[in-house]
């Protein structure tokens, strides 16, 4: 009987967990969803890119079939840029940001679930591609006429690609909105903007730009879909339409994305950096201004991927001019990133080894970001491999090694545990070597004449030996990844005893817990300058050190780790609501996209528009719904 | 800074390696070219322009920026390095504005200085040599996935070869039936894009007689890597015999020869003729939008370099072409539209009917 009944308990308690992670509205543990999601998900395009190597690894390969390879390509670009890249992004931002500001969530907690489901239900729907044997097929930019006319790419594809993008914007476009508004709104009293961590204020530049680019994206697909569905010929060359204009809509977005992707991850080098030296961030206010700079130019470069197309000299001169001015803010940060480390004591624990190595690898990328914008040049290297060295530099060795550097360093607020260094050290190093050997090559075979998405090539080409090194380094790339999941498992296992900053960190996200409470703050701090923290410790010219630690950690009470539940609250703290209607919505929402997809099939297509308006009417009520719910819990119902 | 440690003994070795690679990538040595797509060695006008401003000023200002980028790192990471135990807090810096001009100067210099010559060649590559030079005229089509030829000067249409007259500056106009492609001679010059509904234009002199590498380099779909060319670049007088040639359709083969029955299948049972000509020729008043044949012209084949857009034309190859295009190539539309077909229908060619008609394909001299 007691067993039983033990049973049952711990069944419920189960179950009640799922439902928690499910119904959540907690920054904190959405952040942690959206970066087990994308782990995975870089895992899986990781491995599609290893099937390319493979397939390249020597002359005439029959290990992927031309089709097959180029679905592979295709997912593993969309998947690495849309939903590797741009989520973990957001995985940090609900990670840091609201303790970095002194919030206690962002702006808008349900919004945020419903970003994060949508990003889940969306990324989805694009991997069941595979399932039904037609994934994308027409690379990540899916250019029109290809991607625009069942002609040339029949079957349901395309489609998956391009409802699946659709999605996956709304949810991006959501997120932005809620991080913009909780920057704007919520800083703890004291943190002017000019006070603010240099990373808020990179994310805050991407939210910007995600709301101003993702528009032309969003557009640029319904035109595709219009042409796929209804016949309307706006990419169509033969009935008046311009394969061109696509190219131009999607790049308005595309270029802009770049920086979407890769200004967070400068703001966490910006973060690392300085704390691992133990001195401020160099100039901190020119790096935040080249930050602004390069968001706002990233809008009037987007021609420079155009330069073969026959657009003429006058604007490739005037979009190469636009693309070099870019070098010059970038090159601000990498010289006040190395003015930073100049005369500090160097701890060169795994985020400083990930983020050194970054700052070296944003260099890489950037002297070749130059040479494409110097159009003849790019005659020359555009759409070859000499193009996917340099974005693999900029994508893999800046973006993601600084988001492993932002793993290791905000590991702690996520789990209360370090990770292991050790394991931290052979992860960093086979990485970058990885990254070098994988991406280095790539500039000889395409200054040697290799274009980019070729499924083989023939042996009388020469480009057999750089690509099996190129081979080789992709694998022990993507080996090492392991390592950190190894380093994961055997930190998850150990006691949370990780302290409250154990980097001496400078910032106020370190006040707080490792793991902090539910309510982040008990009281909100009070902030006097950039390093809020720092100054509280150490003093600086103009403040002392605080005499007292004002920092919250002794005073309130820390829950237990194995429970999620509240824990007492402390007074005048209001949380919001978990909720089920972010969910409910996003389900529909993603219904909707998947609904279309069966409408453009031949055996499912009279299915498509029931589930079209199935999920219309989701959504529909799911917003009635998450209307009329209250968005705070009351305070007894916190009460365990 | 008088705890600087100096830079010497045994931490000296980290700065052996990026020097030394940095000396064998500068050497060339092993690294690129030689090869038959090499971008650094050109034999054309526009591909030396353009790797002489890739050496001269870029190349050099990339090593400055490497050198003093990696060296400043490496000596900050050796430098300053924090000792076991040293709780020491170094001074807390905020920044130097003059530094920090400087320093959006310099990258601001180094752009300019590669600016100005990319500027320049950009209007020099773009410059269309004018109707009263002796430039030759060709028109370049892309098709999913192979390249068609036609000389609207001369009437001549090819596929899969484009001849070309050494140190005569060459207009390809070029345009695309399907969807866009790229048409790329890496070391002729550089890529244009082939965009269905547009015309855009490519100027250059081939600098060198001989045969030469090209390639699609705009994804097209399936066989987007077997989408070759060759650049056939002859001497005036070559190209004049080849163009009197071209003016009409090879011979008939002698009845009663195995290229006689070849032909037979080809204009009849075997259905070839439905998509292919062996007439070289074409009215060139047809517009460049406008679609002679679904297939390339085969007019003159023997003398092709290569076939199926990407294997080396031998009568082996030729004849796994014909006989098994599913494999060779697939969702081509050979394979598509032609052998699928003949296959469902059980009417695929006998082996001697396939040897016929590479006889007769093989007589076109």
């Amino acid at each position: 009987m007691a067993e039983a009944a033990i049973r049952l308990e711990q069944a419920e308690y189960r179950r009640s967990a799922l439902v928690e992670w499910l119904t959540t509205v907690d920054h904190k543990k959405i952040g942690i969803l959206y970066y087990w999601t994308s782990i995975v998900y870089l895992l899986l395009a990781g491995f599609l890119g290893l099937l390319m190597r493979i397939q390249l690894a020597q002359p005439d390969m029959h290990f992927l079939g031309p089709k097959t390879y180029n679905e592979v390509m295709t997912m593993h670009g969309t998947m690495m840029i849309f939903a590797v890249a741009m989520p973990l992004n957001a995985a940090f931002f609900n990670i840091a940001v609201p303790l970095m500001i002194g919030a206690r969530d962002v702006a808008f907690p349900r919004l945020n679930a419903f970003s994060y489901w949508s990003f889940l239900f969306g990324s989805l729907l694009m991997w069941s591609s595979f399932l039904f044997g037609h994934a994308p097929d027409a690379g990540w930019f899916g250019y029109a006429n290809l991607s625009s006319s069942r002609l040339y790419s029949a079957g349901p594809g395309l489609d998956f690609w391009d409802l699946g993008l659709q999605v996956l914007g709304i949810s991006s476009i959501a997120g932005a909105l809620n991080f913009f508004v909780t920057i704007v709104n919520m800083r703890a009293p004291g943190m002017s903007l000019m006070r603010m961590p240099v990373y808020v204020w990179m994310v805050l530049i991407t939210a910007i730009l995600i709301l101003l680019a993702f528009p032309s994206l969003t557009v640029g697909l319904f035109m595709i879909m219009f042409d796929r569905y209804f016949n309307t010929n706006f990419f169509n060359p033969l009935h008046g339409g311009d394969p061109v204009i696509w190219q131009h809509l999607f790049w308005i977005f595309g270029h802009p994305e770049v920086y979407i992707l890769v200004l967070p991850p400068m703001g966490i080098i910006s973060e690392v950096l300085p704390t691992f030296s133990r001195k401020p961030l160099f100039g901190a206010p020119f790096v935040i201004f080249a930050g602004i700079a390069i968001a706002f130019l990233s809008f009037f470069v987007w021609a420079h991927h155009m330069f073969t197309v026959g657009l003429g000299p006058v604007p490739n001169a005037l979009f190469a001019a636009s693309t070099m001015l870019i070098g010059i803010p970038t090159g601000v940060k990498v010289f006040n990133w190395l003015a930073t480390m100049w005369g500090g004591s160097l701890d060169f624990k795994t985020p400083m080894k990930f983020a050194a190595a970054a700052v070296w690898m944003l260099m890489m990328g950037g002297v070749t970001g130059v040479m494409h914008a110097t159009v003849p040049l790019d005659y020359q290297q555009q759409d070859s491999y000499f193009i996917v060295a340099h974005f693999h530099y900029v994508i893999f060795g800046v973006i993601v090694s600084a988001l492993l550097a932002g793993t290791y360093y905000w590991f702690p607020k996520m789990y209360g545990r370090l990770l292991d260094e050790r394991l931290g050290t052979w992860h960093f190093w086979l990485t970058f070597i990885g990254t070098n050997l994988t991406f280095f090559p790539m500039h000889f075979v395409g200054l040697d004449g290799m274009p980019r998405r070729y499924f083989t090539y023939s042996a009388e080409t020469g480009w057999g030996t750089w690509n099996l090194v190129i081979t080789i380094g992709a694998f022990i790339l993507g080996l090492a990844q392991v390592l950190l999941l190894i380093n994961v498992v055997k930190t998850l296992r150990q006691p949370a005893t990780a302290s409250a900053d154990p980097w001496d960190g400078r910032t106020l996200e370190w006040t707080i817990p490792s793991p902090p409470p539910v309510y982040n703050f008990a009281v909100i701090p009070t902030v006097r300058g950039r390093d809020a923290y720092w100054i509280e410790k150490y003093g600086d010219g103009h403040h002392a050190p605080a005499a007292t630690d004002t920092t919250q950690r002794r005073e309130v009470h820390e829950p237990h780790h194995d429970n999620p539940g509240h824990g007492t609250l402390p007074p005048g703290v209001h949380l919001p609501k978990p909720s089920w209607w972010p969910l409910i919505v996003s389900a529909g929402l993603t219904a909707m996209a998947a609904g279309m997809i069966m409408y453009g099939t031949e055996t499912l297509g009279p299915l498509g528009f029931p589930i079209v308006g199935l999920g219309t009417f989701v959504v529909f009520f799911g917003l009635l719904g998450w209307h009329f719910e209250p968005a705070i819990e009351h305070e007894e119902a916190h009460v365990a | 800074m008088k705890d600087l440690r100096p830079i010497g003994g045994r931490r000296r070795w980290i700065f052996v390696l990026p020097l030394a690679g940095l000396a064998w990538l500068t050497s060339g040595c092993g690294v690129i070219g030689g090869k038959i797509a090499s971008t650094s060695d050109p034999a054309g006008d526009q591909a030396r322009l353009i790797w002489d401003l890739f050496m001269v000023p870029v190349w050099w200002l990339t090593v400055a920026v490497f050198i003093l980028v990696t060296g400043w790192l490496l000596v900050n990471i050796v430098r300053f390095r924090r000792k076991p135990g040293d709780t020491r807090i170094p001074p807390q810096v905020h920044g130097h504005p003059r530094l920090e001009i400087a320093w959006t100067l310099i990258p601001a210099v180094i752009l300019a200085l590669i600016a100005i010559p990319s500027t320049r060649l950009i209007f020099q590559l773009n410059r269309d040599p004018g109707a009263d030079t002796n430039a030759l005229r060709v028109q370049v089509i892309g098709h999913q996935w192979w390249w068609e030829f036609r000389y609207p000067e001369y009437g001549i249409v090819t596929a899969g070869d484009l001849h070309l007259v050494v140190d005569r500056p060459v207009v390809l106009t070029i345009t695309s039936q399907d969807v866009i492609h790229s048409f790329w001679p890496p070391r002729l010059a550089g890529k244009v894009d082939a965009v269905p509904g547009r015309e855009n234009t490519m100027v250059f002199t081939p600098e060198e007689a001989g045969v030469f590498y090209g390639q699609c380099a705009e994804l097209c779909g399936a066989q987007h890597a077997h989408m070759q060319f060759r650049v056939v670049v002859q001497t005036q007088q070559e190209f004049d015999a080849w163009v009197q040639k071209h003016r009409q359709p090879a011979p008939d083969p002698a009845p009663g020869t195995l290229a006689a029955t070849g032909k037979e299948l080809f204009e009849g049972p075997a259905g070839c003729a439905g998509c292919h000509s062996v007439n070289p020729t074409y009215d060139p008043s047809t517009p460049i939008n406008k679609t002679l044949m679904v297939g390339p012209n085969l007019a003159y084949f023997a003398e092709r370099q290569t076939l199926a857009a990407f294997l080396p034309n031998t009568v082996e190859n030729l004849h796994q072409w014909i006989a098994n295009s599913e494999q060779v190539k697939p969702y081509s539309i050979m394979a598509e539209k032609w052998w699928k077909i003949r296959a469902q229908q059980n009417q695929l060619l006998t082996d001697e009917q396939v040897n016929a008609i590479v006889e007769y394909l093989r007589s076109q001299q």
